[in-house]
């Protein structure tokens, strides 16, 4: 089976709030509590209904969700994990770009 | 299909209770998390792992497991008796159809039966039928950014077959790559992810981007940077150079009294979007080699006539 397919580019705030739950595979209300304990960064100021969400956003939810999942982490623990495994990617990108990224 | 040993797999014994299933998964999990892990293999091993605690967590798989697998050794020929879970019901495992896609054929020939209409993998939300998406990485060289290539992929997808054992079969894909994308963007390719039930529609595919680390360009969000070697004299009296871009070749102009490192911006050569990324070329001054009689006395005609001192004109 081939098919010829087009890709949207996640780029900016594109998934609704149902979207994002779906695609995690968890409730809305997981979601919401999330966002309201700022875990995905400043709180947008609309109804949650209003709020839409990046590809970045997508893919920190999914790995809070799997941390909470595996450890049974606490979710502002799971964030702090997060953050360090994203600071740990730029710092990698940064080696990288200077050659640095070899033993 | 050779019989695994999930017990094995988590280094448990098979008296093992649900905590000390639940605590070596943990050690495990941590260890070879792939974002984390240094073991070369974390990638699979994790999918191991997964698999073996999806199994192991779940009284209804582990009590199937447990009497399936007796007299079975790791690695050993397996072959399930063709009524073998007749008398089982799954109804959960904390993991869903598309992180089960990843599991070994070996989990999808013993749990993969969708019996009664029932989804034998749970879904934590309110969205039944709908297929679940499927998540992945997807490596693209530079130039697929640059031109929006059509790429290849090929995914392990389950899907049901009439008699609802569910295989896990390959699905190709050839993917329009939208032109601008950006190292850890994700694209979505919509209705290619699991199928729905009963005529739900599917969920969605999302790629997550990562590009093939490149001898020349590196890539900072749309901004491109590569080194231009030049003459000591394009750079001391300036010249216009052709210079390869990953967008083709261009002439660029190196202006006069340049120094090794300076810095030349091409605007609008980076990366496409809005506004595009610009190209910045970092000029990097190569000698002539002196093994001639002729480039030695050039150089030699240099040092008599021109008293230059690099530690002076380098601050030092």
């Amino acid at each position: 089976m081939h098919d010829q397919l087009a890709a949207q580019l996640l780029e900016d705030a594109v998934l609704s709030l149902e979207e994002i739950a779906t695609s995690c595979r968890v409730q809305v209300d997981w979601v919401i509590a999330r966002v309201r304990d700022e875990l995905l960064g400043e709180l947008p100021p609309a109804a949650p209904g209003d709020w839409m969400f990046s590809g970045a956003h997508l893919l920190r939810l999914r790995r809070i969700r799997a941390l909470e999942r595996d450890f049974d982490a606490d979710p502002e623990l799971a964030a702090l994990v997060v953050d360090l495994l994203e600071e740990v990617e730029r710092l990698r990108l940064r080696l990288r770009h200077a050659g640095l990224d070899r033993d | 299909m050779e019989f695994k040993d999930y017990y094995q797999v988590l280094d448990v014994s098979r008296d093992a209770t649900a905590e000390q299933i639940k605590k070596a998964f943990r050690k495990l999990a941590r260890k070879y998390h792939p974002d984390v892990s240094k073991e070369a293999d974390a990638e699979s091993r994790m999918k191991e792992v997964n698999e073996a605690y999806a199994v192991l967590s779940d009284p209804e798989k582990r009590a199937a497991y447990d009497q399936l697998g007796r007299g079975y050794r790791p690695g050993q020929e397996f072959h399930p008796p063709p009524d073998w879970n007749a008398g089982f019901e799954f109804s959960g495992s904390g993991f869903s159809s598309a992180e089960a896609a990843d599991f070994s054929d070996f989990f999808a020939e013993l749990f993969g039966h969708m019996g009664g209409g029932r989804r034998s993998f749970h879904r934590g939300d309110g969205f039944q039928a709908r297929g679940d998406d499927h998540h992945a990485r997807i490596l693209l060289d530079l130039a697929a950014s640059y031109g929006g290539a059509t790429r290849n992929i090929t995914l392990r997808i389950p899907r049901q077959g009439p008699d609802g054992r569910v295989a896990l079969t390959d699905h190709s894909l050839a993917v329009r790559i939208p032109k601008g994308v950006q190292e850890g963007q994700v694209i979505r390719l919509t209705g290619q992810g699991a199928p729905g039930a009963g005529g739900s529609p599917p969920g969605d595919l999302y790629l997550e981007v990562h590009f093939e680390s490149h001898p020349r360009y590196r890539v900072e969000g749309r901004d491109v940077h590569a080194t231009l070697p030049v003459a000591p004299w394009e750079a001391a009296l300036g010249a216009t150079v052709k210079t390869e871009t990953p967008d083709g070749s261009v002439e660029v102009r190196v202006p006069p009294g340049s120094s090794g490192g300076r810095r030349l911006r091409l605007r609008g050569r980076g990366l496409p979007g809005q506004p595009p990324g610009d190209l910045y070329l970092v000029l990097e001054i190569r000698l002539p080699p002196a093994d001639s009689p002729r480039a030695r006395e050039l150089y030699e005609a240099m040092a008599r006539e021109l008293a230059f001192d690099p530690r002076k004109t380098a601050g030092g």
